[in-house]
């Protein structure tokens, strides 16, 4: 049977929420407009296209959660985050309103569009608005309950869930905690959402622990300092901007000596376009990319 | 009608005449400036004749939802919240102290009765659709929303995202009121404000930003067209710009209603870049 992607499931399921309950709101800006058609038509006063808006978009979510509302914005990444960043500063975070944002077009997604279409900065720059929470599926099967999960929060917090074309091999069970997927001794390699497949390909005969996480912010720093068991050696792999969580990491294992190598796509515009695979290569972020950096961390070269 | 307030309530309550000493309180001058003055007048007649809002329904979800834009120069908002009571005047005294709830820009999770933090220009309006929004999604089809911004602010781009979409879906509870005081630089001309929101598809009127009984009337009537579904409304206010303010500086205080100040206009200078604020009538001579 083929998964649906991730942007379906979360349509569906955004849909689902619109019909469940009657303060569930979608904003767009024309991106995945004609997946909602059938909830607009159902919910024509709750499903809002403002057009190719963003600021607007970001806006009118503020607006309908200081009415009451329980908003779910969405557009690709760039144009959620970048374009209408202080939007999301000032009419949400500034204004102690809630909504979940989610976006499509991950970090290198649109590698043949180019850089426009490309945000790898993303969650660094809602990690600096505070009490944003940010989860990080890997896999179509996890998007539903990280969704629900984000909407039965919304009365606490937002939430940025960030939809990736890159997925893993196999779904996991969703959970705000790392889980480690297997143990280790000479380090631990965190693997964020569609990171774990090229980590466990990469460390398959390494002697390293692998935890797996989908939900980055909040870090779960005690899941971290029980992981890293005293190897004292951690590895940060992320899809997004090289070293967003470094700071978590450094954080949750303050009290005790360690090394961290963060993984990531790095500060530098890459002027290729290609597959999403190529930009993983070229970042070393691809199984072989990941391999080479923990064999040299740890010392097996 | 008013909701919420007592007869005997009524009978404590602030005039306009006092609001020019609560201002004192929070800055220490007799004479306020051009930014915190421009409103007074367009603020007291919301407040005291139209927003059916109160200190006793500020969280009711069917009132009347007033948002400041312009949240720079907030000492005539502030006296005018104060002489409503939505909290105490000895809180004036303290503007932009560290133990003060009233800041340069206001908080609204800092002062009672504020629907917005603003500061920053171009947010209020777009804030605003999503509250229009809401309330009808909610079925609440009385409260009605009031937004305030200046005629600068109307340079952020953000706002014309805003103007094209709400006339566009015809959002009714909606209204914007524009304070004018003609100080973008790159200023709308004569009409200008209310071409750009009309060409979106809002009824627009203008009137002096100083004449109570103007302003109430213009309320009314786009209250009454917004009931009707007319979609959203615009009322410019026009008050004195900055030239008339650096000439005689009285005219930055309240000194009553129905002083209308006529149109003025900026006119650039290319070759000096230099801007020369004049009034329309003198251009017109020149």
């Amino acid at each position: 049977m083929v998964m649906a992607d991730m942007r379906t499931v979360f349509a569906e399921t955004a849909s689902a929420l619109l019909d469940e309950d009657p303060l569930a709101a979608v904003v767009l800006a024309e991106i995945s407009a004609d997946m909602f058609g059938k909830a607009a038509a159902r919910h024509p006063d709750r499903v809002l296209n403002v057009g190719i808006r963003e600021q607007l978009m970001i806006s009118v979510g503020g607006g309908l959660a200081l009415a009451g509302m329980r908003p779910i914005v969405h557009t690709y990444a760039p144009f959620l985050v970048e374009r209408a960043y202080e939007q999301v500063k000032l009419d949400l975070g500034h204004q102690g309103v809630h909504a979940v944002l989610v976006s499509i077009g991950a970090s290198y997604d649109a590698a043949p569009s180019g850089r426009t279409h490309q945000a790898p900065e993303d969650v660094a720059l809602l990690d600096s608005v505070p009490g944003f929470s940010v989860v990080v599926p890997g896999h179509p099967a996890e998007v539903e309950a990280l969704l629900r999960g984000a909407f039965g929060a919304l009365d606490g917090g937002s939430t940025y869930m960030r939809l990736s074309t890159e997925v893993n091999r196999e779904a996991r069970p969703v959970s705000a905690s790392l889980q480690v997927i297997r143990p280790g001794r000479r380090a631990v390699v965190v693997a964020v959402g569609p990171m774990l497949s090229p980590v466990l390909e990469a460390v398959a005969d390494l002697d390293v622990t692998v935890a797996y996480a989908t939900t980055v912010r909040p870090f779960d720093a005690v899941g971290l300092r029980s992981a890293e068991a005293g190897s004292g050696a951690v590895v940060l792999v992320e899809p997004y901007l090289a070293g967003t969580s470094s700071h978590s990491v450094s954080s949750a294992l303050a009290s005790r000596p360690h090394r961290l190598l963060s993984l990531g796509v790095p500060r530098t515009e890459l002027r290729q376009y290609g597959t999403p695979l190529d930009h993983a290569v070229a970042y070393g972020l691809d199984a072989a990319g990941i391999r080479r950096s923990v064999t040299r961390f740890i010392g097996l070269t | 009608m008013r909701a919420g307030l007592g007869a005997g309530r009524l009978a404590l309550m602030r005039t306009y005449a006092e609001l020019p000493g609560l201002m004192t309180q929070m800055t220490g001058d007799e004479k306020h400036g051009p930014s915190a003055t421009s409103t007074l007048d367009v603020l007291w007649v919301l407040y005291d004749q139209v927003l059916r809002v109160s200190p006793d329904t500020v969280g009711d979800p069917g009132r009347d939802r007033f948002l400041l834009s312009k949240g720079h120069g907030p000492a005539a908002y502030y006296a005018v919240l104060a002489a409503r009571e939505f909290f105490p005047e000895s809180w004036l005294a303290g503007f932009g102290s560290a133990e003060s709830r009233l800041g340069y820009h206001p908080d609204r999770l800092l002062v009672p009765g504020v629907e917005i933090a603003s500061g920053s220009l171009g947010h209020g309006l777009p804030i605003g659709v999503g509250v229009a929004h809401g309330l009808l999604a909610r079925g609440f089809s009385e409260p009605r929303v009031y937004v305030l911004v200046g005629d600068a602010e109307l340079d952020e781009g953000s706002n014309s995202e805003a103007i094209v979409y709400a006339g566009a879906v015809g959002l009714p509870n909606l209204t914007v009121v524009a304070v004018d005081n003609q100080s973008s630089s790159y200023g709308w001309g004569p009409g200008g404000i209310e071409a750009h929101f009309a060409v979106a598809g809002w009824s627009t009127v203008r009137v002096s930003g100083r004449d109570h009984e103007a302003l109430a009337s213009a309320f009314r009537r786009v209250t009454a067209a917004g009931a009707a579904s007319a979609g959203p409304q615009l009322v410019v206010a026009t008050v004195e710009g900055p030239g008339a303010l650096c000439k005689t500086g009285r005219e930055c205080r309240p000194s009553g209603p129905a002083r209308t100040v006529g149109p003025m206009r900026v006119a650039r200078t290319a070759a000096s870049a230099v801007l020369c604020i004049t009034r329309l009538s003198d251009m017109k001579q020149g």
